[in-house]
């Protein structure tokens, strides 16, 4: 099995690792680097759980080697905010009843982050249509859409916490 | 009295962790030496086993072991798995072994199991095994499958009817033929999937200086899982301890005793070291048990004003190759038909068939949309024969309050009479109407089709038995430490399980809700557990938390009055200390009181002291609660595509008084979502030769983002009076009716055509053949 070293930073942090490289990206943040907040609900491309940011672009983890990471910045999750506090958007997941079980939650938190990036003042269609690439099977999306647009709304207020995204 | 817990809009104690990605799901779990498994399933839907060659695999680097069902303990080697629940009516009660031996009987069945350092190499060497078959010919569907002479789905059976039962009341002979008018109708249903997005998984780890096994698995039932491993696999229950951490979904089909469940253990017993297997999406479409094709053939008899007289019929149920949960489902479907309506008369044949496709089990609304969905069809098309308005049909048939408790006639699935204990129907209906504005609708409607937009409005009702017995538990124990330990055998696959029984707990005893720490899902925690099916937390686990509460609540009195030398009438329970209202208000706090409660190592407690603050409850319902409904849908229908958009969606709810708000509204949207899947996506395909079509997301379509609209939603309370908390169930009230409200929405949007619609899924294929076959496009094309 061919192996291959490979450069990443994730969230912040910088990684060098020798790895298979059929290793997903997906398999190395949460096997290799025990960073086990993104989840893998099909390995398909298709439900978005394992959505990350790659060099600031949402990508999916299931579907990207370890090894094309290499030199790339990711974000995960758990790279949101710093220990022990939350971004705007992930309290207003909680405010806003936006998950049930918590599994599609961190691919949902990482497209919506690149959304409202590039997005800040979204209508509620808009908002459906990004999220058309992550699936939920509990909450019936109505949670998520009011937690996106509640974050939306209290970033343009200029009301994040320092150092949430 | 400190602050309301009970029924405040609390937000859930569960989501920090898990928006942090600090959850600890199954995969989640890291433990030194682990192995991995990867499964060796039958491609073949029927097939004799002819051997199986794993040198090849073995020779890999990297593999430790390929076992097969000879490999296997004593007596799972050979032992079907246990049949959770008989009925007198299943007259084939087949189970599968953990590993097949002989036969198999569906793609996906589960040959032999590969452990090895990676699931790479497992994967690897999975596809290395080599397995003979001999190819046996498949029955596909059911309606084939009960007519003799074709194939059988278990070489040794002569038919494929596991079951057939009747249940009737009242002269429903009589009312057919007498009555002025009788409509029958063919449907057809499908429900798909419980489609969790966390696949099953299941870690076993034996620690061999405790002798203990330790297993982690994403079910919603640790402690019956706990119970029939160790049935299989000849350990005392006590040396097996069976967790169920962060579960990201259940629906239903996660409430299963799983062969994987059996061997995954028997592997890490064998092997020595802990191992690992966690499901892909594809095993999770050919193995996960779903729900699936409901064939009815039913007649409705009225009078002339559309009131109900009886309801005769047949129905043909795909139980697929086992019956791992007997005939319950196809049970609560024909005890669910007759619902909110006074239904003089009436029977219903079922016939249980065996195919050779993976086991069906409950799915979130377990039969009950397919019943409802007759039911709702029968009164749309009495409505639409009659000439009377839909709602107004419904309006004529509803139980009225005055006549609670209703008893139908008939034995429900938890063996009790079905009486519904309360509720409101007309009021629920009559809301839901309100919020929909269903009485201009017609207006809206016309204004649309002037535009050339084709919008029309569904209605349906429907009755779901809920918190089902036999019990669930809950311990409350106050620490030294001041914190509240609870422990249940009550489990969350995202209901809030935790936030609600914290609720329930603080609000008797008056502490503080973050100072409650809560095991769920956990054989350790507490001796008994049954776990999540039949929306039975809230009334099962809820009404045991009350009754330990209370009881608490009294320890915590007693040994304030005596440590603050006042009676127990004059203390006050607030954030975790005990106050007296008497003198200079002395104190003492719950930690301390925990103390007290440990008493002096050896002098006597005082009489009437037991060891501790701790009370275990067990609450056992007597019989089902029966929660209630009405949905209204309003949906636009693209005649050229037979794309289906749902333009408002409107749900009056009864789930008794609501513990949370925000969590009941979440399970009711998360319900809908639900049957909007089933009403226009949600279809598990199969060929003719019982092999499975439609084995990913790009291939079975579940709802997105911009397929749900954000309900909006009505609570009915009316109060459950059989439980100490007044409470029903409602984690399913929201997938029940809605195939049913959507399906005739779409068919009244579609009216000017003259289209009827008697299936779910309502694809949009199905759609367009059906507006083709009725010449539509003949006249869309011509106008």
């Amino acid at each position: 099995m061919g192996r291959q070293a490979t450069r990443v930073t994730v969230n912040g942090k910088s990684y060098a690792r020798v790895v298979d490289a059929r290793l997903t990206l997906a398999d190395f943040l949460r096997h290799e680097l025990n960073l086990t907040g993104t989840h893998l609900g099909c390995e398909h491309g298709v439900c978005g759980a394992c959505t990350v940011l790659v060099d600031g672009r949402s990508a999916r983890a299931c579907l990207m080697f370890a090894v094309q990471a290499n030199g790339c910045e990711v974000t995960t999750v758990e790279g949101l905010a710093p220990e022990g506090q939350l971004s705007v958007l992930q309290q207003a997941f909680i405010d806003n009843h936006g998950l049930q079980c918590g599994f599609c939650t961190p691919g949902m938190l990482m497209t919506l982050t690149e959304f409202l990036r590039d997005t800040p003042n979204p209508s509620e269609d808009e908002v459906r249509e990004a999220l058309t690439g992550n699936l939920c099977r509990c909450t019936g999306y109505a949670g998520i859409v009011a937690a996106a647009l509640d974050a939306a709304q209290k970033l343009r207020a200029g009301a994040a916490k320092p150092g949430a995204s | 009295m400190g602050a309301r817990h009970f029924g405040a809009r609390v937000t859930r104690l569960e989501d920090p962790a898990l928006v942090a990605g600090h959850g600890r799901f199954v995969d989640d779990v890291k433990l030194p030496g682990l192995l991995h498994a990867c499964f060796v399933r039958s491609p073949h839907a029927h097939a004799k086993l002819r051997g199986c060659d794993a040198r090849t695999a073995l020779a890999m680097a990297g593999v430790h072991a390929v076992l097969t069902a000879d490999d296997l303990p004593e007596p799972m080697r050979a032992t079907p798995l246990p049949l959770l629940l008989p009925n007198p009516a299943l007259t084939v009660a087949r189970t599968q072994t953990a590993l097949a031996r002989d036969e198999v009987c569906y793609v996906g069945q589960a040959i032999a199991v590969v452990i090895a350092d990676t699931r790479y190499i497992a994967e690897d060497a999975a596809a290395a095994v080599i397995v003979n078959y001999d190819v046996l010919p498949a029955i596909a569907d059911c309606r084939a499958a009960a007519e003799e002479g074709g194939p059988s789905a278990h070489s040794d059976l002569k038919s494929n009817i596991a079951s057939t039962f009747t249940l009737t009341y009242g002269d429903v002979d009589a009312a057919l033929e007498s009555a002025d008018y009788v409509f029958h109708e063919a449907l057809w249903q499908h429900r798909g999937g419980g489609m969790a997005i966390e696949t099953r998984a299941v870690l076993a780890h034996h620690d061999p200086v405790s002798d203990l096994l330790t297993v982690w698995s994403g079910t919603q039932t640790p402690h019956i899982g706990r119970r029939m491993l160790a049935d299989l696999i000849g350990r005392d229950l006590e040396s097996i301890r069976m967790i169920a951490p962060d579960v990201g979904g259940g629906f239903g089909p996660k409430a299963i005793f799983y062969p994987e469940e059996a061997v995954i253990p028997a592997a890490a017993l064998k092997v020595g070291r802990p191992v690992k297997w966690v499901e892909d999406r594809r095993e999770h479409f050919l193995c996960a048990t779903q729900e699936r094709d409901q064939y009815w053939d039913v007649g409705i008899a009225v009078d002339k004003e559309g009131k109900i007289l009886g309801i005769r019929g047949r129905m043909v149920h795909d139980t697929g190759a086992y019956v791992p949960w007997g005939i319950v489902m196809p049970y609560i479907a024909a005890t669910t038909v007759p619902g909110p309506y006074v239904v003089p008369s009436y029977q219903l044949e079922t016939v249980v068939v065996l195919t050779n496709k993976v086991p069906t089990t409950p799915v979130r609304g377990a039969g009950r949309p397919q019943a409802v969905f007759c039911m709702e069809r029968l009164l749309d098309r009495v409505a639409h024969e009659l000439k009377i308005d839909r709602a107004e049909v419904r309006h004529r048939n509803l139980i009225q309050p005055e006549q609670m408790p209703y008893e139908v006639g008939l034995i429900f699935r938890d063996g009790k009479p079905l009486v519904y204990d309360s509720g409101d129907y007309p009021r629920g209906h009559h809301q839901a109407l309100m919020v929909a504005e269903y009485d201009d609708f017609r207006e809206r409607q016309k204004a649309a089709l002037a535009q050339g937009r084709f919008v029309g409005i569904g209605v349906a009702n429907y009755v779901e038995g809920t918190g089902l017995g036999p019990f669930e538990g809950v311990t409350v124990r106050v620490l030294p430490s001041g914190k509240v330990a609870v422990a249940t055998g009550a489990t969350s696959q995202g209901q809030g399980t935790r936030t609600t029984l914290t609720q329930i707990v603080a609000e008797q005893i008056g502490c503080r809700i973050e100072d409650v720490v809560m095991t769920i899902g956990d054989t350790a925690a507490i001796s008994q557990g049954v776990g999540a099916f039949a929306s039975r937390q809230a009334v099962n686990a809820g009404s045991s938390a009350h009754v330990a509460g209370v009881a608490v609540r009294k320890q915590l009195l007693a040994l304030a009055a005596r440590a603050l030398g006042v009676i127990d009438a004059d203390i006050d329970l607030e954030d975790g200390v005990a106050t007296s209202r008497r003198g200079n208000k002395p104190s003492i706090s719950f930690g301390d009181l925990a103390r007290l409660a440990q008493g002096i190592p050896g002098v006597s407690l005082p009489v009437g002291q037991s060891a501790g603050i701790e009370h275990t409850a067990y609450y056992t319902p007597t019989q089902a609660a029966y929660c209630s409904g009405t949905h209204v849908a309003e949906v636009q229908v693209d005649a050229m595509t037979g794309g289906v958009k749902i333009l408002r969606y409107t749900v009056a709810h009864d789930s008794g008084r609501v513990i949370n708000p925000l969590i009941v509204d979440g399970q009711v949207q998360g319900g809908v979502a639900h049957g909007i899947g089933n009403a226009l996506l949600e279809w598990m395909q199969y060929d003719d030769n019982a092999q499975p079509l439609t084995t990913s997301f790009a291939d079975y379509m579940l709802p997105m983002a911009t397929d749900v609209p954000t309900c909006a939603i009505a609570h009915v309370e009316t109060v459950n009076p059989l439980n100490p908390l007044g409470v029903k169930g409602a984690g399913e009230g929201g997938t029940i009716p809605a195939p049913a409200a959507i399906v005739a929405a779409i068919e009244d949007a579609l009216t000017p055509f003259g289209v009827h619609f008697a299936e779910t899924p309502l694809t949009p294929e199905r759609i367009v053949a059906t507006l083709r076959s009725a010449g539509a496009y003949d006249r869309l094309f011509a106008g």
